[in-house]
C-alpha cells in the first residue's frame, strides 16, 4: 500500500511537468488561431487593435541573456579558479559562502537595489562614458537614462554569477589529486595546472554551469522587469528600453485587455517554456556527466 | 640565461593570473556587500521602530516628516501563503523523493528525478502563469487567492525538495537498509522510521531552503496571490505578501513607501542569513552523524 502511494506522488511530479506543458499550450489556443506561426516574427505588439507578434520580446530576451553571460562568465570562471587554486585555505569557506548567499537574494531585491544603486550610476557615469568612446558602433545611440537594455543585462550578470560560479568551482574541485600533482611535477606553475589539467578536466562540467546560469538569465522575472523599461519594440540600442518574454508576462498578464491578448502572452510564455527547458536539459545532462547524478552543489 | 627567463616570465604570469581571479572574487562579492550595505542604511532605520511588523501598509506621502507604518500584513499573508505552498509540497516532494531513490522501478525511479531537476529550471514566472491559466478557465472566483498562490509556490517547491531529500536519502549507508532488513521489518517502516529519520538534517535543510525561495517569490505570485495591502481575512482572498509589497512601493514615487520597501528588504535579507547558517550547521551535523556510522 506504501509502495502504491509512493509510486502514485513519484509519477504526479512527472504529471506536473506534462500539466504544465498542456495547460499553457491550451491557454495559447486563440492567440495560435488567430496568427499561426507570423506570432513568432510579427513585430508589432498593440493590444488596441488586437494584432500580436512577439518578436521584440524574443529579441529582447536572447540580447540580455546574452550580454549577462558576456559579463557573467569571465568574473565567475575567474572566481573559481581563484577559490580552487590560488586563495589561502581560510578564505575559500567563507568565500565560497558569500557566493552562495548571492544566490539566495530574491530577484525582487535585487531589483530594488538596481534601481536605486545601479541605475544612477548607470545613467551618470557608466552610460554616458561608453556613448563617448563607443558612440561610433551604433550600440549606445539614444539618451542615457539608466533604465533599459544594458542596466537589466548588468544585474542579470550580477544574478547569475552564483550559478556559474559555483558549479565551476565544484567540477574544478572534482578533478582527481593525481591529476593535479602530475603536472605540478612537470615543473608546471599554478595557473598552467589550472590550464592543462583542471580546466579540460572539468570543461564539460563548466560549460553545463554556464548554459545553466543562461537558464536562469532567460526566465529571470522580478528585477529584469522593474530595470529595463518595459517598452514594448525591438531595441534599438542598447541604451533604449525594452522588454523581455518574462517581463512581458509580469506587466501585461493581468491588465486586462482581453482573451485575445491573455492568450498572446500565454503564447509567449510557451515559447519561453519551451527555451528554458531546452537550456536546462543540456545543461543538466552535462553536470550530471561530471558530478555522477548531483545537484551542482546549488539548488534554485 | 635565456632559459632563466622563461621561467621568470612563466611565474609570472601565474602571479597575475592569481591576482586577476582575486579580483574578479572581490567583483563578484561587492554587490552582496553593497546590497546589505544599502539594507541597512535605507531600511535599518524603518526596519528597527517599534511596530514596523506589527502594522498596515502606509499611502503614499512624500513629506519628509510623515509618518511610515509597517509591513505586517504582508508578513502574515507570506506566512500562510508559504505555509499552504510548504504544507503541499513536503509530503509530495519527500514521498516522490522515496520512490525515486528507495524503490528502484526500472527507469521511473531516474525519470522521476531527472524532471524534478529539469523543473528546478523552469522560470518561476511559468509557474504562475501555469497556474493562473488553468484557474482562469475553471475557476475564475479563486484565480487570485491564498489558494492558487500556495499552489503556485508548491509547484516551484516540489522540485527542490525532491532533489534534496534524494540527495539526503543518497547519504544514508545501505548496511543501515540491510541491517532493517535483517532484522525483518517491513520495506515501508524501514524506509520511514529509519532510512528517513536517519536522513533528517538532509531533508529538513532542503525543506528550508524551499521555503526561503519560496519566500523571496514574487513573479508567480503576480498573478496568483494578486495585490493587497490589508490584512487576512479569507483564503479565497487575493492577499498580501513582502516581495510584492518590494515591488510595488520600489516604484512609488512617495518616499515613506520606498523606504517600507527597503525595510522590508533588510528584513527577507536577514531571515535568509539566518536561515542559510542554521540550515549549514544542519548540513555539518549530518555529516559528523553519517561520519560515526
Amino acid at each position: 500500500m506504501f509502495f502504491g502511494l509512493v509510486t502514485a506522488v513519484g509519477l504526479s511530479v512527472i504529471g506536473l511537468a506534462v500539466a504544465i506543458v498542456v495547460i499553457i499550450v491550451y491557454g495559447s489556443r486563440y492567440s495560435f488561431q488567430a496568427f499561426g506561426f507570423s506570432f513568432l516574427w510579427g513585430t508589432v505588439w498593440s493590444p488596441t487593435t488586437d494584432v500580436f507578434g512577439v518578436v521584440f520580446a524574443v529579441v529582447g530576451t536572447l540580447v540580455t541573456s546574452a550580454i549577462a553571460l558576456l559579463i557573467a562568465v569571465p568574473l565567475a570562471l575567474g572566481s573559481a579558479i581563484y577559490l580552487t587554486t590560488h586563495a589561502p585555505p581560510w578564505l575559500r569557506g567563507p568565500a565560497g559562502t558569500a557566493v552562495e548567499l548571492l544566490a539566495a537574494v530574491p530577484s525582487v531585491i535585487y531589483g530594488l537595489w538596481g534601481i536605486y544603486v545601479v541605475h544612477p550610476y548607470m545613467a551618470t557615469t557608466i552610460e554616458p562614458g561608453l556613448k563617448e568612446y563607443l558612440g561610433f558602433t551604433g550600440l549606445f545611440d539614444g539618451t542615457p537614462i539608466g533604465l533599459d537594455v544594458l542596466t537589466a543585462s548588468v544585474v542579470l550578470a550580477i544574478m547569475i554569477i552564483p550559478t556559474i560560479c559555483a558549479i565551476s568551482r565544484d567540477t574544478l574541485a572534482a578533478v582527481p589529486q593525481a591529476q593535479k600533482e602530475a603536472a605540478l611535477s612537470l615543473g608546471a606553475t599554478d595557473w598552467e595546472t589550472t590550464r592543462v589539467a583542471m580546466i579540460p578536466y572539468a570543461r564539460s562540467g563548466i560549460v553545463g554551469g554556464i548554459i545553466l546560469g543562461l537558464g536562469r538569465a532567460l526566465g529571470e522575472t522580478m528585477a529584469v522587469t522593474m530595470l529595463i523599461g518595459n517598452v514594448d519594440r525591438i531595441p534599438t540600442s542598447l541604451l533604449s528600453g525594452g522588454q523581455t518574454i518574462a517581463s512581458l508576462i509580469a506587466t501585461e498578464l493581468l491588465s486586462n485587455s482581453g482573451p485575445l491578448q491573455e492568450s498572446a502572452i500565454l503564447e509567449a510564455g510557451l515559447i519561453l517554456l519551451v527555451i528554458a527547458l531546452t537550456v536546462n536539459v543540456i545543461a543538466r545532462l552535462l553536470v550530471w556527466r561530471v558530478l555522477k547524478g548531483g545537484g551542482g552543489g546549488i539548488v534554485e | 640565461m635565456r632559459k632563466f627567463d622563461r621561467y621568470v616570465r612563466r611565474k609570472l604570469l601565474s602571479h597575475i593570473i592569481a591576482v586577476l581571479t582575486g579580483l574578479c572574487v572581490i567583483a563578484v562579492l561587492y554587490p552582496l556587500v553593497s546590497i546589505v550595505y544599502e539594507s541597512f542604511v535605507l531600511g535599518g532605520g524603518v526596519l528597527f521602530q517599534a511596530q514596523f511588523l506589527t502594522t498596515q501598509a502606509p499611502n503614499g506621502c512624500s513629506v519628509i516628516a510623515c509618518k511610515t507604518v509597517g509591513i505586517g500584513p504582508a508578513v502574515q499573508g507570506t506566512l500562510i501563503v508559504v505555509g499552504l505552498a510548504a504544507g503541499i509540497s513536503v509530503p509530495v516532494g519527500v514521498l516522490a523523493a522515496i520512490f525515486a531513490s528507495e524503490y528502484r522501478v526500472r527507469g521511473l525511479g531516474r525519470a522521476v528525478s531527472f524532471t524534478a531537476d529539469v523543473l528546478t529550471g523552469v522560470p518561476s514566472i511559468i509557474m504562475g502563469a501555469f497556474i493562473y491559466g488553468y484557474f482562469v478557465i475553471y475557476d475564475p472566483q479563486i484565480a487570485l487567492s491564498f489558494y492558487t498562490g500556495a499552489l503556485a509556490l508548491s509547484a516551484i517547491m516540489i522540485p527542490i525538495v525532491v532533489r534534496t531529500t534524494e540527495e539526503a536519502l543518497r547519504v544514508v549507508p545501505n548496511s543501515v537498509r540491510e541491517a532493517a532488513m535483517a532484522l525483518g521489518i517491513s520495506k515501508w517502516k524501514a524506509t520511514l522510521r529509519i532510512v528517513l529519520v536517519a536522513s533528517l538534517p538532509g531533508v529538513a535543510t532542503g525543506v528550508l531552503l524551499a521555503v526561503m525561495r519560496a519566500a523571496g517569490e514574487a513573479a508567480p505570485l503576480l498573478f496568483t496571490l494578486g495585490y493587497s495591502t490589508l490584512w487576512f481575512t479569507s483564503l479565497s482572498h487575493p492577499g498580501a505578501n513582502l516581495p510584492i509589497l518590494i515591488y510595488t512601493f520600489a516604484l512609488s514615487e512617495y518616499s515613506n513607501q520606498v523606504k517600507v520597501a527597503w525595510g522590508a528588504t533588510l528584513f527577507l535579507l536577514i531571515l535568509i542569513l539566518v536561515v542559510n547558517v542554521v540550515s549549514r550547521l544542519m548540513i555539518h551535523r549530518m555529516r559528523v552523524r553519517m561520519g560515526g556510522l
